[in-house]
């Protein structure tokens, strides 16, 4: 079984839902077109033999629509392949079925996009912040949010401050010939 | 008000008696068995932990034992980062410690925020308790701690402890 066996029998299974699966770098990625069907085809995947789910996570592409991009980094104990599967979800919605009932350890990672990005998922049993406490009103990795923060006052649980940005953040430049090009400097951040 | 008092002993003249202020012989009571509430968050909790092994052993100092609870410490060093989750915790349990408590910031996120600057992370634990000695680092040599530990020491030494008191009485 290698990661492309796997992909193409979950293509084989779904039809049009399942996209051709990409490589790069030994890593196979197949998009799934529609987020809503997301829990079948990962139970599919489970049979197949998936039975270990690494990590969800999400991405924003802020100004674009759809504006999140959920991933799911799936691999199998017994066959050893990784597999990631894509799925879209616009902003207007920002909702998608849960797979806690697939994977229980999904739990907590839906919780965390949850807490972060504001993404919402049907059907799990206890959706609420996981990082940031309860009451607290932004979504910090969304990318309109600055990183330094902003000022929030929950009473008797939490409050947040703006961190002092001293002419923006610091940071590397990367593939500097020495480490006196490298150094982290001060960086505007666009918007 | 500051006094200086040192304990002055000369054996041939004094015999097997010590003449003091009773300001200075409480000082160095104080000061030599300050009890450490370690508020280990992070990183610098493991270097804090090395502070406290056998290598360079805390215990020489007097901070013999490391008091989890707050009610039975002298000084609370909030070694790592201190997030705004955890913020209202730690002022809580600083709160609980009993007069005279002291604060060793440990660390750069205990000073300031460290390289976190960011939505999350307090910047400095200074801003909500307040902080007697600061000490440098990413995270700080254990030799940078006992450092810190000796000027809280001379700090202790400093203190009017008498007048302190008799001015809370009245």
């Amino acid at each position: 079984m290698t990661p492309q066996r796997l992909a193409e029998l979950l293509q084989s299974r779904y039809g049009a839902l399942v996209s051709a699966p990409t490589e790069f770098r030994g890593e196979v990625t197949v998009r799934v077109a529609d987020a809503e069907q997301m829990p079948e085809v990962c139970a599919y995947a489970k049979k197949l033999g998936c039975d270990f789910l690494l990590d969800i996570t999400s991405v924003d592409n802020y100004g674009e629509d759809p504006r999140w991009m959920i991933v799911y980094e799936l691999y199998g104990l017994e066959h050893r392949c990784h597999l990631r599967l894509k799925a879209d979800v616009s902003e207007a919605k920002s909702e998608l079925p849960s797979v806690t009932g697939v994977w229980r350890t999904a739990n907590w990672h839906e919780r965390e996009i949850y807490d972060l990005m504001g993404i919402r998922f049907r059907g799990h049993p206890d959706l609420r912040r996981i990082l940031m406490w309860e009451g607290y009103p932004h979504f910090p990795l969304r990318k309109d949010f600055p990183l330094a923060g902003k000022p929030t006052d929950v009473p008797d649980v939490a409050f947040t401050n703006a961190s002092p940005m001293e002419g923006g953040p610091f940071v590397t430049t990367p593939g500097g010939k020495d480490a006196i090009e490298r150094e982290p400097r001060a960086k505007e951040l666009e918007g | 008000m500051r006094t200086a008092t040192e304990i002055g002993y000369n054996t041939k003249v004094e015999g097997d008696v010590v003449v003091t202020r009773l300001d200075a012989a409480l000082n160095w009571c104080r000061q030599n068995s300050l009890w450490p509430m370690p508020m280990g968050l992070a990183c610098c909790a493991i270097e804090l932990m090395a502070t406290g092994a056998s290598r360079f052993d805390i215990s020489r100092f007097g901070a013999e034992v490391m008091r989890f609870s707050p009610r039975q410490s002298d000084v609370m060093v909030v070694a790592g980062t201190v997030t705004y989750k955890m913020a209202t915790a730690v002022k809580r349990i600083y709160d609980q410690m009993a007069e005279p408590k002291y604060v060793i910031a440990m660390g750069a996120c205990a000073s300031t925020g460290g390289m976190y600057r960011s939505y999350a992370v307090l910047q400095g634990v200074d801003r909500i308790l307040p902080v007697d000695v600061y000490v440098a680092g990413c995270p700080p040599r254990p030799e940078a701690l006992l450092d810190a530990l000796i000027k809280l020491q001379k700090k202790v030494a400093r203190e009017p402890v008498l007048a302190t008191l008799k001015k809370a009485a009245a």
